[in-house]
Protein backbone atom coordinates (compact mmCIF):
# COMPACT_ATOMS: atom_id res chain seq x y z
CA UNK A 1 0.00 0.00 0.00
CA UNK A 2 1.00 3.22 -0.87
CA UNK A 3 0.03 6.73 1.07
CA UNK A 4 0.55 9.88 -0.54
CA UNK A 5 1.42 12.81 1.96
CA UNK A 6 0.22 14.75 -0.50
CA UNK A 7 -3.15 13.21 -0.21
CA UNK A 8 -5.40 13.57 3.36
CA UNK A 9 -5.13 10.77 6.02
CA UNK A 10 -8.70 9.85 5.47
CA UNK A 11 -7.55 8.45 1.99
CA UNK A 12 -5.60 5.84 0.92
CA UNK A 13 -4.16 4.83 -2.24
CA UNK A 14 -3.99 0.53 -2.67
CA UNK A 15 -0.64 0.89 -5.10
CA UNK A 16 1.13 2.81 -7.77
CA UNK A 17 -0.35 3.87 -10.44
CA UNK A 18 -3.97 3.62 -9.15
CA UNK A 19 -6.22 6.89 -10.75
CA UNK A 20 -8.39 6.59 -7.47
CA UNK A 21 -7.99 6.10 -3.71
CA UNK A 22 -10.27 4.72 -1.15
CA UNK A 23 -11.49 6.36 2.12
CA UNK A 24 -10.79 4.80 5.28
CA UNK A 25 -12.68 7.22 7.47
CA UNK A 26 -16.19 9.46 6.65
CA UNK A 27 -15.63 12.95 4.99
CA UNK A 28 -18.64 14.75 5.20
CA UNK A 29 -20.13 17.42 2.25
CA UNK A 30 -18.31 20.58 1.79
CA UNK A 31 -14.94 19.37 3.62
CA UNK A 32 -12.12 20.80 1.49
CA UNK A 33 -9.53 18.30 1.71
CA UNK A 34 -5.63 17.40 -0.03
CA UNK A 35 -5.21 15.31 -2.90
CA UNK A 36 -2.52 14.22 -4.77
CA UNK A 37 -1.21 18.20 -3.38
CA UNK A 38 -4.17 20.04 -4.38
CA UNK A 39 -7.41 21.11 -2.38
CA UNK A 40 -10.66 19.89 -3.41
CA UNK A 41 -14.07 20.54 -1.69
CA UNK A 42 -15.90 17.27 -1.37
CA UNK A 43 -19.33 17.92 -2.75
CA UNK A 44 -21.39 14.71 -0.64
CA UNK A 45 -20.62 12.86 2.29
CA UNK A 46 -18.55 9.60 1.39
CA UNK A 47 -18.39 6.48 3.76
CA UNK A 48 -15.67 4.25 4.40
CA UNK A 49 -14.85 2.25 1.19
CA UNK A 50 -15.71 4.33 -1.61
CA UNK A 51 -13.56 5.76 -3.92
CA UNK A 52 -12.33 9.35 -5.15
CA UNK A 53 -10.68 9.87 -8.67
CA UNK A 54 -6.88 11.31 -7.42
CA UNK A 55 -6.39 12.44 -10.82
CA UNK A 56 -8.05 13.75 -13.99
CA UNK A 57 -9.83 10.64 -15.73
CA UNK A 58 -11.51 11.31 -19.20
CA UNK A 59 -13.81 9.45 -20.42
CA UNK A 60 -13.18 5.55 -21.65
CA UNK A 61 -9.93 5.70 -19.56
CA UNK A 62 -9.48 2.32 -16.82
CA UNK A 63 -10.06 3.15 -13.57
CA UNK A 64 -7.26 1.28 -12.03
CA UNK A 65 -7.44 0.14 -8.53
CA UNK A 66 -5.21 -2.84 -6.54
CA UNK A 67 -2.77 -1.99 -9.68
CA UNK A 68 -5.27 -3.29 -11.91
CA UNK A 69 -8.49 -1.65 -13.97
CA UNK A 70 -11.59 -2.36 -12.31
CA UNK A 71 -13.79 -1.26 -15.37
CA UNK A 72 -13.42 2.46 -17.41
CA UNK A 73 -14.91 6.16 -16.80
CA UNK A 74 -18.48 6.62 -18.30
CA UNK A 75 -17.97 10.07 -18.31
CA UNK A 76 -14.97 12.32 -17.89
CA UNK A 77 -13.90 12.75 -13.85
CA UNK A 78 -12.43 15.55 -12.29
CA UNK A 79 -9.76 15.10 -9.53
CA UNK A 80 -11.88 14.56 -6.17
CA UNK A 81 -15.37 13.23 -7.74
CA UNK A 82 -17.01 10.34 -5.97
CA UNK A 83 -15.84 7.32 -8.73
CA UNK A 84 -18.73 5.10 -8.32
CA UNK A 85 -21.56 2.93 -10.46
CA UNK A 86 -22.58 6.45 -12.00
CA UNK A 87 -19.56 6.85 -13.85
CA UNK A 88 -17.49 3.88 -13.83
CA UNK A 89 -18.45 0.77 -15.80
CA UNK A 90 -17.52 -2.87 -15.85
CA UNK A 91 -16.31 -4.59 -18.73
CA UNK A 92 -17.88 -7.65 -17.61
CA UNK A 93 -21.36 -8.01 -16.03
CA UNK A 94 -23.35 -4.47 -16.12
CA UNK A 95 -24.04 -3.99 -12.09
CA UNK A 96 -28.02 -3.60 -11.42
CA UNK A 97 -28.41 -0.86 -8.85
CA UNK A 98 -31.96 -1.65 -7.20
CA UNK A 99 -32.21 1.04 -5.38
CA UNK B 1 1.90 -25.01 19.82
CA UNK B 2 -0.26 -27.53 21.48
CA UNK B 3 -1.17 -29.97 19.25
CA UNK B 4 -5.09 -30.58 17.84
CA UNK B 5 -6.62 -33.93 18.60
CA UNK B 6 -9.11 -35.52 16.01
CA UNK B 7 -11.41 -38.59 15.07
CA UNK B 8 -9.40 -40.74 12.82
CA UNK B 9 -11.24 -42.07 9.61
CA UNK B 10 -11.26 -45.19 7.64
CA UNK B 11 -9.86 -43.51 5.05
CA UNK B 12 -6.85 -41.32 6.52
CA UNK B 13 -8.57 -38.02 7.00
CA UNK B 14 -9.16 -36.80 10.52
CA UNK B 15 -12.45 -34.98 11.51
CA UNK B 16 -11.78 -31.92 14.16
CA UNK B 17 -15.53 -32.32 15.11
CA UNK B 18 -17.86 -35.43 15.33
CA UNK B 19 -21.01 -34.69 14.11
CA UNK B 20 -24.29 -36.92 13.67
CA UNK B 21 -26.20 -35.59 10.91
CA UNK B 22 -29.37 -35.87 10.42
CA UNK B 23 -30.50 -36.16 6.78
CA UNK B 24 -33.51 -35.90 4.87
CA UNK B 25 -33.32 -36.90 0.89
CA UNK B 26 -36.71 -35.31 0.03
CA UNK B 27 -38.64 -32.14 1.87
CA UNK B 28 -41.18 -34.37 2.82
CA UNK B 29 -38.72 -35.87 5.60
CA UNK B 30 -36.99 -32.68 6.71
CA UNK B 31 -39.96 -31.57 9.67
CA UNK B 32 -38.65 -35.20 10.89
CA UNK B 33 -35.35 -34.84 10.45
CA UNK B 34 -35.68 -31.62 12.71
CA UNK B 35 -37.96 -33.19 15.87
CA UNK B 36 -35.17 -36.02 15.80
CA UNK B 37 -32.49 -33.49 16.23
CA UNK B 38 -34.30 -30.99 18.65
CA UNK B 39 -33.05 -32.35 22.22
CA UNK B 40 -29.72 -33.42 21.03
CA UNK B 41 -27.39 -30.09 21.58
CA UNK B 42 -27.15 -27.80 18.47
CA UNK B 43 -23.60 -28.93 17.16
CA UNK B 44 -23.78 -32.15 18.38
CA UNK B 45 -26.51 -33.48 15.64
CA UNK B 46 -26.79 -31.62 12.41
CA UNK B 47 -29.81 -31.70 9.93
CA UNK B 48 -28.82 -31.44 6.24
CA UNK B 49 -30.69 -32.69 3.25
CA UNK B 50 -31.44 -32.75 -0.69
CA UNK B 51 -35.46 -31.14 -0.87
CA UNK B 52 -35.89 -32.47 -4.55
CA UNK B 53 -38.24 -35.57 -5.34
CA UNK B 54 -36.58 -35.69 -9.27
CA UNK B 55 -33.13 -37.85 -9.45
CA UNK B 56 -29.70 -35.59 -9.16
CA UNK B 57 -26.20 -37.12 -9.75
CA UNK B 58 -25.43 -33.92 -8.11
CA UNK B 59 -27.21 -34.08 -5.14
CA UNK B 60 -26.35 -37.60 -4.67
CA UNK B 61 -22.47 -36.76 -4.99
CA UNK B 62 -22.81 -34.05 -2.41
CA UNK B 63 -24.92 -35.78 -0.16
CA UNK B 64 -22.13 -39.09 -0.17
CA UNK B 65 -19.04 -36.36 0.16
CA UNK B 66 -20.95 -34.67 3.22
CA UNK B 67 -22.11 -37.58 4.76
CA UNK B 68 -18.57 -39.28 4.79
CA UNK B 69 -17.12 -36.11 5.40
CA UNK B 70 -13.78 -36.33 8.13
CA UNK B 71 -15.72 -34.06 10.57
CA UNK B 72 -18.97 -36.19 10.36
CA UNK B 73 -19.06 -39.26 12.85
CA UNK B 74 -22.08 -40.65 12.06
CA UNK B 75 -25.36 -40.51 9.99
CA UNK B 76 -29.50 -40.70 10.74
CA UNK B 77 -30.84 -40.80 6.71
CA UNK B 78 -34.20 -40.04 6.34
CA UNK B 79 -36.61 -41.02 3.48
CA UNK B 80 -40.34 -40.48 2.96
CA UNK B 81 -40.02 -43.23 0.89
CA UNK B 82 -41.40 -42.60 -2.95
CA UNK B 83 -39.05 -39.91 -3.58
CA UNK B 84 -36.41 -40.77 -6.24
CA UNK B 85 -33.33 -40.30 -4.03
CA UNK B 86 -30.77 -43.47 -4.41
CA UNK B 87 -30.76 -43.69 -0.74
CA UNK B 88 -29.10 -47.42 -0.84
CA UNK B 89 -26.71 -46.08 -2.55
CA UNK B 90 -25.99 -43.23 -0.10
CA UNK B 91 -26.33 -45.78 2.84
CA UNK B 92 -23.88 -48.23 1.50
CA UNK B 93 -21.00 -45.16 0.62
CA UNK B 94 -21.52 -44.57 4.88
CA UNK B 95 -21.28 -47.67 5.90
CA UNK B 96 -18.38 -48.27 3.72
CA UNK B 97 -16.56 -45.10 5.11
CA UNK B 98 -16.59 -46.92 8.28
CA UNK B 99 -19.49 -44.57 9.89
CA UNK B 100 -22.59 -46.19 11.54
CA UNK B 101 -25.47 -45.60 9.21
CA UNK B 102 -28.89 -46.03 9.74
CA UNK B 103 -31.68 -45.48 7.32
CA UNK B 104 -35.48 -44.79 8.36
CA UNK B 105 -38.51 -44.89 5.98
CA UNK B 106 -41.38 -42.99 7.50
CA UNK B 107 -44.25 -44.75 5.36
CA UNK B 108 -42.54 -48.37 6.55
CA UNK B 109 -41.90 -47.53 10.38
CA UNK B 110 -45.47 -46.14 10.35
CA UNK B 111 -45.43 -42.19 10.20
CA UNK B 112 -44.06 -38.99 11.79
CA UNK B 113 -44.31 -39.92 15.16
CA UNK B 114 -42.37 -43.25 14.81
CA UNK B 115 -40.01 -42.21 12.91
CA UNK B 116 -39.29 -39.63 15.24
CA UNK B 117 -39.19 -42.09 18.11
CA UNK B 118 -36.69 -44.20 16.04
CA UNK B 119 -34.52 -41.58 14.71
CA UNK B 120 -33.91 -40.04 18.29
CA UNK B 121 -33.45 -43.59 19.75
CA UNK B 122 -30.99 -44.48 17.25
CA UNK B 123 -29.18 -40.37 17.87
CA UNK B 124 -28.70 -40.68 21.18
CA UNK B 125 -27.35 -44.38 21.11
CA UNK B 126 -25.04 -43.71 18.59
CA UNK B 127 -23.82 -40.22 19.63
CA UNK B 128 -22.66 -41.56 23.17
CA UNK B 129 -20.84 -44.50 20.88
CA UNK B 130 -19.06 -42.32 18.69
CA UNK B 131 -18.54 -39.78 21.35
CA UNK B 132 -16.29 -42.05 23.26
CA UNK B 133 -13.97 -43.14 20.49
CA UNK B 134 -10.94 -42.37 20.94
CA UNK B 135 -9.11 -39.27 19.48
CA UNK B 136 -5.62 -38.86 17.80
CA UNK B 137 -2.92 -35.97 16.92
CA UNK B 138 -3.42 -33.94 13.99
CA UNK B 139 -1.02 -32.39 12.18
CA UNK B 140 -1.49 -28.68 10.36
CA UNK B 141 -0.56 -30.62 7.29
CA UNK B 142 -3.53 -32.45 7.32
CA UNK B 143 -5.89 -29.76 7.80
CA UNK B 144 -8.25 -28.66 4.84
CA UNK B 145 -9.48 -24.65 4.75
CA UNK B 146 -11.81 -23.24 2.70
CA UNK B 147 -12.12 -19.79 2.05
CA UNK B 148 -15.16 -17.11 0.83
CA UNK B 149 -16.30 -14.02 1.27
CA UNK B 150 -19.86 -12.74 1.73
CA UNK B 151 -21.64 -9.29 2.29
CA UNK B 152 -18.17 -7.78 0.66
CA UNK B 153 -17.91 -4.09 0.72
CA UNK B 154 -14.74 -2.31 -0.28
CA UNK B 155 -12.84 -2.89 3.35
CA UNK B 156 -13.01 -6.82 2.47
CA UNK B 157 -10.43 -6.28 -0.28
CA UNK B 158 -8.26 -3.57 1.55
CA UNK B 159 -8.34 -5.65 5.41
CA UNK B 160 -9.79 -9.44 5.77
CA UNK B 161 -9.09 -10.69 2.26
CA UNK B 162 -5.67 -9.73 2.07
CA UNK B 163 -5.55 -11.37 5.97
CA UNK B 164 -7.03 -14.43 4.70
CA UNK B 165 -4.21 -14.31 1.95
CA UNK B 166 -1.62 -14.29 4.32
CA UNK B 167 -2.88 -17.28 6.18
CA UNK B 168 -3.67 -19.16 3.58
CA UNK B 169 0.04 -18.59 2.60
CA UNK B 170 1.25 -19.86 6.09
CA UNK B 171 -1.30 -22.68 5.85
CA UNK B 172 0.36 -24.03 2.42
CA UNK B 173 3.61 -23.45 3.30
CA UNK B 174 3.07 -26.16 6.06
CA UNK B 175 1.65 -28.38 3.75
CA UNK B 176 -2.40 -27.85 4.45
CA UNK B 177 -4.81 -27.80 1.35
CA UNK B 178 -6.31 -24.59 1.02
CA UNK B 179 -9.14 -23.90 -1.49
CA UNK B 180 -10.44 -20.80 -2.68
CA UNK B 181 -13.67 -20.45 -4.96
CA UNK B 182 -15.55 -18.75 -6.77
CA UNK B 183 -14.73 -18.28 -10.34
CA UNK B 184 -17.62 -15.44 -10.42
CA UNK B 185 -16.41 -13.59 -7.87
CA UNK B 186 -12.98 -13.88 -9.95
CA UNK B 187 -14.74 -12.04 -13.07
CA UNK B 188 -11.40 -9.66 -13.88
CA UNK B 189 -8.68 -11.46 -12.32
CA UNK B 190 -8.36 -14.56 -14.54
CA UNK B 191 -5.07 -13.38 -16.64
CA UNK B 192 -3.17 -12.41 -13.28
CA UNK B 193 -4.22 -15.41 -11.77
CA UNK B 194 -3.27 -17.83 -14.54
CA UNK B 195 0.15 -16.65 -14.23
CA UNK B 196 0.28 -18.57 -11.04
CA UNK B 197 -0.79 -21.57 -12.05
CA UNK B 198 1.62 -24.52 -10.92
CA UNK B 199 1.88 -26.23 -14.42
CA UNK B 200 1.39 -25.40 -17.99
CA UNK B 201 -2.00 -26.86 -18.39
CA UNK B 202 -3.69 -25.52 -15.67
CA UNK B 203 -3.00 -21.96 -17.03
CA UNK B 204 -5.78 -22.14 -20.00
CA UNK B 205 -7.76 -23.87 -17.44
CA UNK B 206 -8.10 -21.08 -15.19
CA UNK B 207 -8.87 -18.87 -17.77
CA UNK B 208 -11.27 -20.86 -19.16
CA UNK B 209 -12.89 -21.76 -15.86
CA UNK B 210 -14.02 -17.96 -15.07
CA UNK B 211 -14.63 -17.34 -19.15
CA UNK B 212 -17.63 -20.10 -18.16
CA UNK B 213 -18.44 -18.40 -15.01
CA UNK B 214 -18.65 -15.12 -16.74
CA UNK B 215 -20.85 -16.41 -19.50
CA UNK B 216 -23.34 -18.38 -17.22
CA UNK B 217 -23.74 -15.45 -15.03
CA UNK B 218 -24.04 -12.95 -18.17
CA UNK B 219 -27.05 -15.88 -19.37
CA UNK B 220 -28.56 -15.67 -15.72
CA UNK B 221 -28.66 -11.80 -16.09
CA UNK B 222 -27.40 -10.54 -12.80
CA UNK B 223 -23.72 -11.17 -11.73
CA UNK B 224 -22.34 -11.82 -8.84
CA UNK B 225 -22.84 -8.57 -7.19
CA UNK B 226 -25.53 -7.19 -4.34
CA UNK B 227 -27.10 -3.84 -3.73
CA UNK B 228 -25.44 -3.74 -0.35
CA UNK B 229 -21.68 -4.43 -2.05
CA UNK B 230 -22.50 -1.26 -3.83
CA UNK B 231 -23.63 0.72 -0.86
CA UNK B 232 -20.63 -0.28 0.39
CA UNK B 233 -18.33 1.38 -2.11
CA UNK B 234 -17.81 -1.37 -4.53
CA UNK B 235 -18.75 -0.40 -8.46
CA UNK B 236 -17.80 -3.46 -10.54
CA UNK B 237 -17.66 -7.08 -10.70
CA UNK B 238 -13.62 -6.63 -11.79
CA UNK B 239 -13.81 -4.28 -8.17
CA UNK B 240 -14.84 -7.36 -6.34
CA UNK B 241 -13.27 -10.03 -7.73
CA UNK B 242 -9.65 -8.44 -7.22
CA UNK B 243 -10.86 -8.13 -3.43
CA UNK B 244 -12.18 -11.52 -3.37
CA UNK B 245 -8.99 -12.97 -5.26
CA UNK B 246 -6.80 -11.18 -2.45
CA UNK B 247 -7.84 -13.93 -0.36
CA UNK B 248 -5.93 -16.59 -2.26
CA UNK B 249 -3.09 -15.64 -1.49
CA UNK B 250 0.42 -15.52 -3.36
CA UNK B 251 1.17 -19.41 -3.50
CA UNK B 252 1.02 -21.50 -6.93
CA UNK B 253 -2.61 -22.95 -7.62
CA UNK B 254 -1.83 -26.21 -7.50
CA UNK B 255 -5.21 -27.72 -9.43
CA UNK B 256 -8.53 -27.02 -9.69
CA UNK B 257 -11.40 -29.12 -7.89
CA UNK B 258 -14.85 -29.26 -8.21
CA UNK B 259 -17.37 -29.67 -5.47
CA UNK B 260 -18.03 -33.34 -4.02
CA UNK B 261 -14.00 -34.24 -4.67
CA UNK B 262 -10.75 -33.55 -2.66
CA UNK B 263 -7.80 -32.79 -3.33
CA UNK B 264 -4.83 -35.38 -4.34
CA UNK B 265 -2.19 -33.65 -1.92
CA UNK B 266 -1.90 -30.49 0.21
CA UNK B 267 -1.77 -27.24 -1.37
CA UNK B 268 -3.46 -24.53 -3.02
CA UNK B 269 -6.84 -25.02 -5.06
CA UNK B 270 -9.39 -23.27 -7.13
CA UNK B 271 -13.03 -24.72 -6.90
CA UNK B 272 -14.70 -24.24 -9.88
CA UNK B 273 -18.50 -24.13 -9.45
CA UNK B 274 -19.79 -23.04 -12.62
CA UNK B 275 -21.43 -26.44 -13.96
CA UNK B 276 -20.00 -27.09 -17.50
CA UNK B 277 -22.46 -26.56 -20.64
CA UNK B 278 -25.40 -24.62 -20.76
CA UNK B 279 -27.01 -22.53 -18.17
CA UNK B 280 -29.60 -25.17 -16.40
CA UNK B 281 -31.51 -25.33 -12.86
CA UNK B 282 -30.55 -21.18 -12.30
CA UNK B 283 -27.70 -19.28 -10.42
CA UNK B 284 -24.71 -21.74 -9.75
CA UNK B 285 -24.72 -20.53 -5.95
CA UNK B 286 -27.82 -19.60 -4.75
CA UNK B 287 -25.84 -17.86 -1.30
CA UNK B 288 -23.31 -17.87 0.89
CA UNK B 289 -24.25 -21.02 2.35
CA UNK B 290 -24.53 -23.09 -0.86
CA UNK B 291 -20.38 -22.05 -1.12
CA UNK B 292 -19.43 -22.90 2.29
CA UNK B 293 -21.54 -26.22 1.89
CA UNK B 294 -19.67 -26.95 -1.64
CA UNK B 295 -15.58 -26.23 0.51
CA UNK B 296 -17.25 -28.35 2.37
CA UNK B 297 -18.15 -30.96 0.35
CA UNK B 298 -14.03 -30.57 -1.07
CA UNK B 299 -13.31 -32.08 2.71
CA UNK B 300 -12.85 -28.14 4.14
CA UNK B 301 -12.35 -29.11 7.80
CA UNK B 302 -12.96 -24.85 8.56
CA UNK B 303 -14.22 -22.08 6.36
CA UNK B 304 -12.81 -18.88 6.62
CA UNK B 305 -15.44 -15.95 6.42
CA UNK B 306 -14.15 -12.43 5.47
CA UNK B 307 -17.31 -10.28 5.58
CA UNK B 308 -17.41 -6.37 5.29
CA UNK B 309 -21.46 -5.73 6.14
CA UNK B 310 -21.33 -8.29 8.31
CA UNK B 311 -22.62 -11.58 7.97
CA UNK B 312 -23.61 -14.03 10.53
CA UNK B 313 -23.81 -17.39 9.03
CA UNK B 314 -22.07 -20.45 10.28
CA UNK B 315 -22.48 -24.21 8.93
CA UNK B 316 -23.66 -27.53 9.00
CA UNK B 317 -20.75 -30.10 9.50
CA UNK B 318 -17.47 -27.79 9.50
CA UNK B 319 -16.83 -24.51 11.49
CA UNK B 320 -16.85 -21.30 10.22
CA UNK B 321 -14.50 -18.59 11.06
CA UNK B 322 -15.26 -15.15 10.66
CA UNK B 323 -13.19 -12.40 9.75
CA UNK B 324 -14.39 -8.69 9.94
CA UNK B 325 -12.79 -6.52 7.77
CA UNK B 326 -14.86 -3.38 8.48
CA UNK B 327 -14.24 -1.80 11.51
CA UNK B 328 -17.46 -0.03 12.00
CA UNK B 329 -19.01 -3.62 11.36
CA UNK B 330 -17.20 -5.06 14.04
CA UNK B 331 -18.12 -2.74 16.65
CA UNK B 332 -21.97 -2.64 15.88
CA UNK B 333 -21.72 -6.74 15.53
CA UNK B 334 -18.69 -7.87 17.39
CA UNK B 335 -20.75 -11.12 19.27
CA UNK B 336 -20.77 -12.73 16.05
CA UNK B 337 -17.15 -11.91 14.80
CA UNK B 338 -14.26 -14.26 15.36
CA UNK B 339 -11.00 -12.12 14.39
CA UNK B 340 -11.05 -8.05 14.18
CA UNK B 341 -9.07 -7.36 10.89
CA UNK B 342 -10.79 -3.91 10.41
CA UNK B 343 -8.12 -2.81 12.91
CA UNK B 344 -5.04 -3.06 9.95
CA UNK B 345 -7.33 0.43 8.83
CA UNK B 346 -6.94 2.05 11.99
CA UNK B 347 -3.37 1.18 12.10
CA UNK B 348 -3.50 -1.02 15.29
CA UNK B 349 -2.14 -4.12 13.31
CA UNK B 350 -0.70 -5.24 10.06
CA UNK B 351 -2.03 -7.74 7.64
CA UNK B 352 0.60 -10.18 9.16
CA UNK B 353 -0.77 -9.90 12.53
CA UNK B 354 -4.23 -10.82 11.22
CA UNK B 355 -3.51 -13.72 8.77
CA UNK B 356 -1.05 -15.28 12.16
CA UNK B 357 -4.16 -14.36 14.00
CA UNK B 358 -6.38 -16.30 11.43
CA UNK B 359 -4.40 -19.34 11.38
CA UNK B 360 -3.73 -19.71 15.39
CA UNK B 361 -7.45 -19.65 15.53
CA UNK B 362 -7.83 -22.36 13.07
CA UNK B 363 -5.58 -24.47 14.71
CA UNK B 364 -7.36 -24.19 17.94
CA UNK B 365 -10.51 -25.44 16.72
CA UNK B 366 -8.74 -28.65 16.64
CA UNK B 367 -8.16 -28.00 20.62
CA UNK B 368 -11.69 -28.20 21.82
CA UNK B 369 -12.57 -24.22 20.19
CA UNK B 370 -15.50 -23.19 19.21
CA UNK B 371 -16.25 -20.50 16.41
CA UNK B 372 -18.47 -17.59 17.41
CA UNK B 373 -20.95 -18.93 14.76
CA UNK B 374 -20.73 -22.50 16.58
CA UNK B 375 -21.62 -20.68 20.23
CA UNK B 376 -24.75 -18.68 18.68
CA UNK B 377 -26.30 -22.12 17.35
CA UNK B 378 -25.88 -21.69 13.44
CA UNK B 379 -25.70 -24.64 11.63
CA UNK B 380 -26.61 -23.16 8.16
CA UNK B 381 -27.04 -25.54 4.99
CA UNK B 382 -28.72 -25.46 1.34
CA UNK B 383 -28.80 -27.67 -1.21
CA UNK B 384 -29.81 -27.28 -4.62
CA UNK B 385 -30.26 -28.41 -8.22
CA UNK B 386 -27.30 -28.37 -10.13
CA UNK B 387 -25.41 -30.34 -12.76
CA UNK B 388 -22.65 -32.49 -11.66
CA UNK B 389 -19.21 -32.00 -11.94
CA UNK B 390 -17.20 -34.76 -14.41
CA UNK B 391 -15.91 -37.48 -12.59
CA UNK B 392 -12.10 -36.69 -13.82
CA UNK B 393 -11.81 -33.60 -14.24
CA UNK B 394 -8.34 -33.78 -15.48
CA UNK B 395 -6.33 -30.44 -13.80
CA UNK B 396 -4.54 -31.54 -11.19
CA UNK B 397 -0.72 -32.25 -11.58
CA UNK B 398 -0.91 -35.09 -9.61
Amino acid sequence: MTEHSKNDHRILVLADGDNVAVIKATILAGECIRLRGHDVVVPQTLGLGHKLAVENIPAGRDIVKYGFPIGFAATDIPLGTHVHVHNLSSRYTQVEVME
Amino acid sequence: MTAMMAWPRKDGRKGIRNVVLVAYLVECAHHVCKQIARPFPDGDVQVVGFSGCFPSDYGQDMMAALCTHPNVGAVQLVSLGCENFKKGQLAEAIRASGRPVNVITIQDVGGTGAAIKAGRDWVQQTQSEIMALPKVEMEVSELVIGTICGGSDATSGITGNPAAGVAFDMLVQEGATCIFEETGELIGCEHVMADRAANADLRPAIIASVDKAAKYYAAMGYGSFSNGNATGGLSTIEEKSLGAYAKSGQSKIAGILRPAQTAPSGGLYLLDVVPDGPPKYGYPNINDTAEIIELISCGAHAVIFVTGRGSVVGSAISPVLKVCANPETYTRMSGDMDVNAGRVLEGGATLQDVGTEIVERLVSLGQGQKTASEDLGHAEFVLTYKSAAPKEPGCHPN
